[in-house]
């Protein structure tokens, strides 16, 4: 095995995670969980593949994909917030819908070929040594906006003023409401950014990382993986990039391990065809159950914990008296 | 506006701040302002002065933007303004500070105070805006650290970011709700302090209250209110006496006094040595508190708002964990599941009566068994008799007159004195050996406190024992047949509520006496983590929940 | 235009039934629009699940086959959901179920030719203490951890799913094919089709005992959740958590409880499965039933005589939805109901108003609704 490659590789599919994951920062931070993500993520991942299919340009793809995602979001940020209907019920109702409608979608969709994101690489830095090549050569163009997106997105919450204002609608909407600022504008916003983030994941799937549309395997419980490292990242996007590219460089190592005859002189009992590699295909999940209850348990130590309005429909007027 | 030399006794509209005339606002069933006038000069704190539910907030949340008058007019510098939303008003120089402060507690002063302005346009500039913020405080005589933490701080470093954020945007009036409230009395003075050099510079305070102590103290005008109605307008405080403003206010001179049963004590009911437990931010909040309750005896714990009242009423009725000894009826209960606690004959009316005290969306029925299910007749067994337990609901209702359509209505239709009645009714039913009550008539008007009241006094009479636990000092006084004092998690003072003199208490209350502290002057009653990180840290046993 | 939400202070009874046959209605309509988009024929299509589901005994009985295992899993929901615990764990719970019975003869826990009346009863215990077991593990996380019970609920799907095909592909698989030898006959649940003999009606009718096993424990559940003691405590934890405790009520405790009984009733769901309609473990024996359970328990309100009803709703859409084209087509009807069912939910809770302009000059007069939401609205 190359340690380079898997490196690069986990990059590559640590973006989607990536994607997703500060999607769903970005709306939890506004106060509003939105577990749909699964389901935008293969709206995104159908969408933007069969619009690649149909145009032959996957920019105009990867742009549909978004749109879908984000109008997604729309529905889930209508229903919770102007509707007051429960955020768990809602996100997974939008799960369920994507998933379906995903499906009617990508209808004749698999086993078909369409252009994919170019893979660039960066000119100075690709020629550094050691790192250059694994992370800055050959890959694509997503795997560098994914890099731009993490200091970007915590440059917004943490450094600017609307991102004062989105951590304020988060922890205290009366307070913010008081002070002038559009709780049910600023959480509709953010619940689309993140569905447009989420949208963005489903397209990296299907036309940069690994091409094709597999049905509702194309995501495969990913959308359920981001929002687990939303808890482990403590909603900062620096440790949701750590995470996201940990968790995507651990998974093609140990599906790796199917390739080697014998681990430490023993003989594979993971070798493809062996049926314990069924337990292999745990650990993804495992990992994730141990990063919830990782993530649990150093909020409650640390207090910093989930925005505090998060998941509370937020009704104006109803105050003190 | 005709120009002219200002005569002091015609006032020209011109040297009023603000101007309201005609103000009515009606909410469903009640008529909270009925045109209503007010005026407030520049430079002066004017006090709206009335009781719980008379219509001075209403009349100052029209002011300041948040309720659309229903009908009326508002000048500001004798121009009429028409005000969409809070906002709007604090462009034009109105701000409010809520009893219920507005502020992100996750956040720093600073950023609390830059929360919703227009600048900066987009990058936070923390170090700048910091000294800004703290010359501004240092101004008007503000103590707070521009960096702290809202959770950090306490109630009155609380109060004082949200002036600061008034301040900041220019406030040229400033609305004070109740503010008093939940401050110790040297916290009150230095915020009088700071009122006065706000006025000094020009600005104007409207002061909402319902203690006539303190607007003699603080303003120079004062406005009363009852039932929605102006019974007394801008009248100078110079000369005028609290007996007249109590008049005025209540619209009868004499003050509640209850017939009751002379003082008859029975046997010690509840007994507590050297209690102490962490409050929920895990810091000391009981220090080794011993104090009994016999039998047909009310005890009233004075305390300032955050002294460990509400902890010391949790870890009696075993919602929370505590180290000590307590006892009721000579059964140990310290530590011991709630449940077990129900048994042994302790009621409990909480703090919070919607989120505690109530189910808010279950039946009025399901909201009064709480306490019965367990037991016949509601009880069957393992199963909850349905005919039983509506029959029990009938018979409460109609005895606590409890105003409610059927007994299948949903808790959060009731008002806040049926829903607190309703609640009694619960308590009471089980004719407690121990009631623990807190806050029993926060929020309700003066009907609901006095029917309130009277349950009380009548359980007293039944030889039940009452830990009475108020932020009310006249409610402590007029009901309690003894005052304990906390201060700090501490028992500073016990005594007869006849020697249980107000001034007195009000000291002991912020540790002002029976201490040889010198720093008592200097802000010490803020309970914030600084103050409380001090040693006699109780061993909290079991495991802590949250 | 802008509208304001107030809280109803009456609702009528007809009002809530009305309104969740009107949304499943409207999402029939809306899923009608897309399989029109796609190139489909809605008209046809629902022509064909009505036929291919009620049309003739032999479907009614494939329907409530497929209905089966839903009317438990919607119970193991909604029994769950009363509490405000969102097991979405149901299908790991299911699977495991399937599996636990499947242990008992496939080990074998017992010895050849034991009889059904001793096998059927430990085939169930074995699968509802397995299902039950999945269900503690996010159950014990939430009460004594504080960790979140979706996330931990859905994991745990992917790796009962995983946990499956370990068996099926190895230990147990038969020649190597996904699939497990088949179960002795003691094993299998009767169905209507073996008394044939008596009743020539019945030849060919596939439903089994498990039907029994859901209506027996939709009957149990109402009895606990309306009538009896624990079912009030999990009432008033549902709707008040923090005035539970003030009750005496030790929370945790009937946390874990509740959970343990929920994937008990999937883990049952699995077993009735497996011995009444597949009769061997294959990876494949869940077309997603621990989900659409959740939705059979969101559109009976987490009401358990009404699940039976949403059930076999649902169990028609699962057997005549298989061969509809495009393939997600029933997915997306179930998800596109939940929706419909959520929105419409807020008509039963509250009143809408609508006002014209936003800033007219009818402005409720409610502290609920205050005046300037209308500037909030954007309308």
């Amino acid at each position: 095995m190359d340690l380079g490659l898997i490196v690069a590789a986990g990059l590559a599919t640590g973006t989607v995670l990536l994607f997703a994951a500060i999607g769903e920062i970005f709306a939890e931070r506004a106060g509003v969980l939105n577990l749909g993500v699964e389901g935008m993520m293969l709206m995104g991942a159908v969408t933007g593949f069969s619009v690649t299919g149909s145009t032959g340009n996957p920019w105009f793809g990867l742009g549909a994909a978004m749109l879908v995602g984000g109008l997604f979001g729309l529905l889930h940020g209508v229903v919770t917030i102007r509707l007051r209907a429960d955020q768990v019920v809602s996100g997974l109702a939008l799960t369920f819908l994507g998933t379906g409608l995903a499906r009617v979608l990508g209808e004749g969709l698999t086993n078909t070929n369409v252009e994919r994101l170019p893979t660039i690489s960066i000119p100075v830095l690709a020629d550094l040594p050691i790192v250059g090549p694994i992370v800055f050569a050959n890959q694509s163009v997503l795997v560098y906006v994914g890099f731009g997106l993490v200091p970007l997105a915590w440059f917004w919450i943490t450094r600017t003023r609307p991102g004062l204002h989105l951590r304020a609608v988060g922890e205290a909407p009366a307070a913010a409401d008081a002070q002038g600022i559009g709780v049910y504008r600023l959480r509709l916003g953010y619940v689309v950014v993140g569905g447009i983030l989420a949208g963005l994941a489903g397209a990296t799937i299907t036309l940069a990382v690994s091409p094709g549309w597999f049905g509702d395997q194309t995501v495969n419980g990913r959308g359920w993986i981001a929002i687990g490292l939303v808890i482990f990242a403590r909603w900062s996007p620096i440790w949701a990039a750590f995470g996201a590219y940990l968790f995507a460089a651990i998974s093609p190592f140990i599906l790796g391990l199917q390739g080697v005859p014998t681990i430490l002189g023993v003989e594979n009992p993971f070798l493809p065809g062996r049926s314990a590699t069924f337990f292999l295909e745990m650990l993804p999940y495992l990992f994730v159950i141990g990063v919830v209850i990782l993530g649990s348990r150093s909020a409650a130590r640390r207090r910093i914990g989930a925005p505090a309005a998060l998941g509370i429909p937020y009704v104006r007027g109803e105050r003190g008296h | 506006m005709t120009e002219q030399t200002p005569l002091p006794f015609l006032a020209p509209a011109a040297s009023l701040a603000l101007e309201v005339r005609g103000i009515a606002k009606a909410f469903p069933g009640v008529l909270a302002n009925d045109n209503v006038d007010f005026d407030l000069r520049h430079g002066e704190v004017h006090a709206l002065l009335g009781e719980n539910g008379a219509g001075k907030s209403t009349l100052m949340n029209v002011i300041a933007g948040l309720y659309r008058p229903d009908a009326g007019e508002i000048l500001v510098d004798g121009a009429s303004v028409a005000f969409g939303s809070p906002r709007d008003a604090i462009t034009a120089g109105i701000g409010m500070v809520h009893q219920h402060f507005t502020l992100v507690p996750s956040q720093t002063v600073t950023e609390n105070v830059l929360l919703g302005l227009d600048q900066p346009r987009f990058l936070l500039r923390e170090r700048r805006s910091e000294a800004e913020v703290a010359a501004l405080a240092a101004s008007f005589g503000l103590r707070v650290d521009p960096r702290a933490k809202i959770w950090q701080l306490s109630v009155g470093e609380q109060q004082r970011v949200e002036i600061l954020k008034m301040l900041y945007r220019g406030a040229q009036i400033l609305i004070m709700d109740e503010p008093t409230a939940v401050l110790a009395p040297q916290e009150a003075d230095e915020l009088f302090a700071t009122l006065r050099t706000m006025t000094a510079a020009g600005r104007s305070v409207v002061f909402i209250s319902h203690k006539l102590g303190e607007v003699l103290a603080i303003a120079d005008r004062v406005t009363v209110m009852r039932r929605g109605k102006v019974t007394a307008s801008g009248l100078p405080t110079a000369g005028a006496t609290k007996a007249e403003l109590a008049r005025l206010m209540v619209g009868r001179t004499v003050l509640d006094v209850y017939p009751r049963e002379p003082f008859a004590p029975g046997p010690i009911v509840l007994a507590l040595d050297g209690v102490s437990a962490f409050n929920d931010r895990g810091l000391p909040a009981l220090r080794g508190v011993s104090l009994d309750v016999r039998a047909g005896e009310i005890v009233g714990i004075a305390a300032v708002a955050g002294n460990g009242q509400s902890e010391l009423a949790e870890v009696i009725t075993g919602l929370r964990p505590c180290a000590g000894r307590i006892s009721v009826g000579g059964n140990p209960v310290a530590n011991r599941p709630a449940s077990d606690i129900l048994g042994h004959g302790v009621a409990h009316v909480p703090e919070d009566r919607t989120a505690v005290g109530s189910a808010p969306n279950l039946s009025l029925t399901d909201n009064l068994i709480m306490k019965r299910y367990r037991e016949a007749p509601v009880a069957n067994g393992l199963f909850v008799d349905d005919d039983a337990a509506r029959s029990f609901a009938g018979a409460l209702r109609d005895t606590y007159r409890i105003a409610a359509p059927t007994v299948d209505t949903q808790a959060r239709l009731l008002s806040g004195g049926n829903l607190q009645r309703a609640i009694l009714a619960r308590e009471m039913d089980t004719e407690p050996g121990l009631l623990v009550a807190v806050q029993p008539t926060r929020g309700l008007d003066v009907g609901a406190i006095e029917s309130v009241h009277r349950l009380l006094l009548d359980l007293r009479a039944r030889g039940g024992a009452i830990l009475l636990i108020s932020e009310e000092l006249e409610e402590i006084l007029g009901l309690s047949d003894r005052v304990d004092v906390i201060y700090e998690g501490r028992v500073v003072a016990t005594m007869p509520v006849e020697e249980a003199e107000i001034g007195r208490i009000g000291l002991l209350m912020t540790g002002g006496a029976d201490t040889d502290r010198d720093d008592a002057w200097a802000g010490k009653g803020e309970t914030g983590p600084t103050a409380l990180a001090e040693p006699a840290a109780p061993a909290t046993p079991g495991s802590r929940d949250r | 235009m802008t509208f304001h939400l107030e809280p109803r202070t009456v609702t009528p009874r007809w009002l809530s039934p009305l309104v969740t046959v009107g949304a499943v209605a409207v999402a029939l309509v809306i899923s009608g629009g897309i399989i029109g988009l796609v190139g489909g024929d809605p008209v046809r299509s629902y022509a064909h699940i009505l036929e291919a589901s009620f049309g003739s005994v032999g479907v009614l009985s494939d329907t409530l086959v497929k209905a089966t295992p839903l009317i438990l899993t919607g119970l193991a929901c909604a029994l769950a959901f009363r509490m405000r615990l969102w097991n979405i764990g149901a299908e790991g719970q299911f699977l495991l179920g399937a599996w636990g019975a499947s242990a008992v003869v496939l080990f074998p826990l017992v010895p050849a030719g034991t009889p059904g009346i001793v096998l059927i009863p430990l085939m169930m215990i074995a699968g509802m203490l397995a299902g039950g077991i999945w269900g503690l593990i996010p159950g014990v996380l939430r009460a004594r951890l504080g960790v979140n019970e979706i996330i931990v609920t859905l994991m745990l799907n992917y790796i009962a799913l995983a946990w499956i095909q370990f068996w099926v592909f190895g230990p147990w698989s038969e020649g190597g094919f996904q699939q497990t030898h088949p179960f002795p006959p003691e094993a299998a649940l009767p169905r209507l089709a073996d008394f044939a003999s008596i009743v020539p009606g019945f030849a060919g009718l596939t439903v089994h005992l498990g039907l029994v096993f859901g209506l027996v424990a939709a009957g149990l559940l109402w009895l606990f959740l309306e009538r009896s003691r624990f079912g009030y405590e999990i009432r008033l934890i549902g709707d008040s958590p923090r005035a539970a405790t003030y009750a005496g009520i030790d929370i945790k405790r009937r946390l874990i409880i509740v959970f343990a009984i929920s994937g008990a009733l999937a883990g049952l769901a699995g077993m009735s499965e497996v011995n009444g309609a597949v009769h061997r473990l294959q990876d494949h024996i869940s077309p997603g039933y621990g989900f659409t359970a959740v939705i059979v328990a969101y559109l009976a309100k987490f009401r358990p005589g009404r699940v039976v009803v949403a059930a076999i709703l649902f169990g028609a859409l699962i057997l005549a939805g298989r061969e509809i084209q495009p393939s997600g087509v029933p997915a997306m009807i179930q998800g596109i109901i939940l929706f419909t069912l959520i929105v419409s939910d807020v008509l039963v809770r509250y009143q809408v108003r609508v006002t014209r302009g936003g800033r007219g000059p009818t402005v409720p007069a409610t502290p609920a609704a205050s005046p300037s939401a209308g500037s909030a609205g954007g309308g």
